[in-house]
């Protein structure tokens, strides 16, 4: 019963611990780092307080004011008021400050306490605060602010039991303290009377960012950062991928010799086993990826990369905001895209958003991955380097620069001149907890898992059919494929795609490549698969293709992949960013040109260099 | 005489002055006096970025961010003597 459920929603500044609160109070996982602005929409999860009372509580996205300055703190502005379409007016607002950093939370808490709702003031953190000797004399500032206020530790499985309890006990009657005009005025009594504080920062803090915000020491720090983390994708992942390809390789072999040669040995074998197999491979590498984007986003350094690169990206047209989504769309453009709601100038926001798509999605690491293990070979350079990584990197770096460019040209178009602003928060650092990284791990293995499982074992069983039928008629001259659906829509594909290079196997694999880029990996394993004729057992793709396709084809598909715009999930949360037709239109139109004229022009050079 | 904090030198303590509004009701002034700059708060450069000097790395209060010197430059100071 929904009447009898208390609507609770928990407000704060950004990167206070609002959502490591939620998951701990509902055991959601929702996701959290060390920045601001990670919660960029209304999340809602239910609990149950230990008296049995029925709480729907609402994660809200950081607010540093009720004055909202960007889409994420309007919504947290309305959910307060009561103007959120879909939302009851909570009966009980957490606002959640972190213990470190009250001068600055502070504020806000007397903001929403002006608002009238019952509320209760979490001071979060106070592990980190009883570590750098900050001392909070709570009754005090209980008795101060007229407001209920408990100590959490959200990170702790104990640590949020007496905001449980006040939770549960009689809803705080309405604070009948006034709030007084000047709010940092009174924030400062507040803190001289009821708060200690050793020094300003933590003192790790300053050590670190002496180095990490230099000039040039930061620079070649983060150079180094993310130079690394391409180098161990390449390198550290290989030994076990190496035992999931044997793996494979040795249950289709066990399978084709147990079963007879049938129709349904085709299906399990070449369809299922071999197309999502290829796919499958690649969790490694996937997983090292997201290792070190879960380290860095815990860590708090993101926010200062975006310092170090701010300039740079506004002489390109965007902001030091938009780093962390484009840093976001490294894993997938869909949350990369919706993490440019933190960005307050709507023209720096639609220019993140466009060229999201092409930063390097981890969908698209397969497609990469397969292609350089075929065709590059495995080298030293220069004694340290993986020539293999220095390609998957370079590969990466160009997805960067022609999003530069792409935003460069924006930015010449609209002739803008008007001022944007950064205004962006630097977290203290924090040593990420094991747990947490490995419980996101995890949670990416499972996506990654459930996606192989579903749509990308659905569409390559759908392609299984249509390369198998209709069956050649006796007598058919050619390969059995050629008479299928799939061989029929290839050919006709492959006039349009000829000029770059790309064969009728490979148009195929572009068509289910829509509904996740990775499919076409698993999508040329099984039309290979099927197309092996008679006792020539159909192996691995890599191999396979390395031996069939030109280098300039490889080069050109690769290139396709740095542009293309063949996911539909990005284009309908593109559209649901930004309402509008036009925008989803301009950017599958701007990235299908681009990824066919370089594709084009790649090929050409390739064709005639070899 | 007045001065900004885009000109104050890194690691010198300084005290805020006021926050100076570039147009009417200008959102970033006001957003700036939300995040602590006030009058009397102390105020310090941590860091200038690698080109240019922009943006800041500014400590106010117990925090620490990063603002370009468009946005500081409303942010008038005093310097301790």
């Amino acid at each position: 019963m929904s009447a009898a459920s208390l609507q609770v929603a928990l407000v704060g500044n950004p990167n206070c611990g609002k959502t490591a609160l939620f998951n701990r109070l509902t055991g959601s996982r929702q996701k959290v780092a060390n920045y601001a602005g990670v919660t960029v929409e209304r999340k809602a999860g239910e609990l149950r307080t230990p008296s049995g009372q029925h709480v729907r509580l609402l994660d809200l996205p950081g607010a540093y004011s009720l004055g909202a300055t960007s889409p994420d703190e309007a919504i947290t502005r309305d959910v307060c008021l009561g103007l959120m379409a879909g939302e009851t007016k909570p009966d009980l607002l957490v606002c959640v400050a972190d213990a470190t950093n009250l001068r600055l939370h502070l504020r806000f808490v007397l903001e929403v306490r002006a608002l009238g709702l019952p509320m209760i003031l979490a001071l979060n953190m106070c592990d980190a605060a009883a570590r750098r000797g900050i001392l909070i004399d709570r009754a005090k500032l209980e008795a101060m602010l007229g407001v209920p206020v408990v100590e959490t530790i959200a990170v702790r499985a104990d640590g949020v039991g007496k905001l449980l309890d006040k939770i549960d006990g009689e809803l705080p009657p309405l604070s009948s303290v006034a709030t007084p005009a000047d709010l940092h005025a009174e924030v400062r009594h507040l803190i001289a009377s009821a708060v200690t504080m050793p020094r300003r920062t933590a003192a790790l803090d300053d050590r670190i960012d002496r180095w990490a915000l230099h000039p040039v020491g930061g620079l070649l720090m983060l150079s180094i950062v993310m130079f690394l983390i391409f180098q161990a994708v390449f390198s550290w992942a290989a030994p076990l991928q190496d035992g999931i390809d044997a793996g494979i390789t040795y249950a289709a072999a066990a399978l084709r010799s147990a079963m007879p040669d049938n129709t349904l040995r085709s299906l399990l074998v070449d369809g299922m086993l071999l197309g999502a197999g290829s796919v499958v491979v690649f969790l490694p590498q996937i997983l090292l990826l997201f290792l070190f984007i879960l380290v860095l986003e815990e860590s708090g350094y993101l926010p200062r990369a975006a310092f170090l690169l701010d300039r740079l990206m506004i002489g390109a047209g965007l902001t030091g905001r938009s780093f962390i989504p484009l840093l976001s769309s490294f894993a997938c453009a869909v949350p990369g895209i919706m993490a440019a709601r933190t960005i307050q100038d709507p023209r720096d926001r639609l220019a993140t958003i466009l060229v999201a798509p092409l930063m390097t999605c981890s969908a698209r690491l397969p497609v990469y991955a397969l292609l350089i293990g075929a065709f590059i070979p495995e080298r030293t350079v220069g004694g340290v380097f993986n020539l293999q990584g220095l390609v998957l990197f370079a590969l990466y770096v160009a997805g960067i620069v022609s999003a530069l460019a792409v935003a460069y040209v924006m930015k010449l178009v609209r002739r803008d001149k008007a001022e944007h602003s950064l205004l962006l928060e630097l977290p203290s650092y924090r040593l990420p907890h094991v747990t947490d990284v490995l419980i996101g791990l995890w949670e990416r293995a499972s996506i990654f898992l459930k996606r192989v499982g579903g749509i990308i074992l659905t569409l390559t069983v759908l392609l299984w059919f249509l390369s198998t039928y209709p069956v050649a008629p006796e007598g058919f001259v050619g390969a059995a494929i050629d008479y299928s659906y799939a061989g029929r829509i290839g050919k006709a594909m492959e006039a349009l795609f000829a000029p770059i290079g790309f064969n009728w196997q490979i148009c195929i694999a572009l068509i289910p490549g829509l509904a996740a880029r990775e499919v076409a990996v698993s999508s040329l394993a099984t039309v290979y698969a099927v197309s092996a004729t008679g006792d020539e057992a159909a192996g691995q793709l890599l191999p396979l293709i390395a031996a069939q396709w030109s280098l300039a084809t490889a080069l050109s598909l690769i290139v396709w992949y740095v542009f293309a715009p063949q996911c539909v999930s990005t284009l309908a949360v593109i559209r649901r960013e930004t309402q509008s037709w036009k925008i989803v239109a301009l950017a599958t139109g701007y990235l299908f040109a681009l990824a066919y004229g370089a594709s084009w022009i790649t090929f050409r050079i390739a064709s005639a260099l070899s | 005489m007045d001065q900004s904090l885009k000109d104050l030198k890194l690691r010198v303590e300084a005290i805020v002055d006021r926050v100076e509004d570039v147009q009417a009701a200008d959102p970033i002034a006001a957003r700036l006096r939300d995040l602590g700059f006030v009058a009397g708060e102390p105020v310090r450069v941590v860091a200038r970025g690698p080109i240019g000097g922009d943006p800041l790395v500014v400590q106010i209060g117990y925090t620490r961010f990063a603002l370009r010197r468009a946005e500081a430059a409303r942010v008038m100071i005093r310097v301790a003597a």
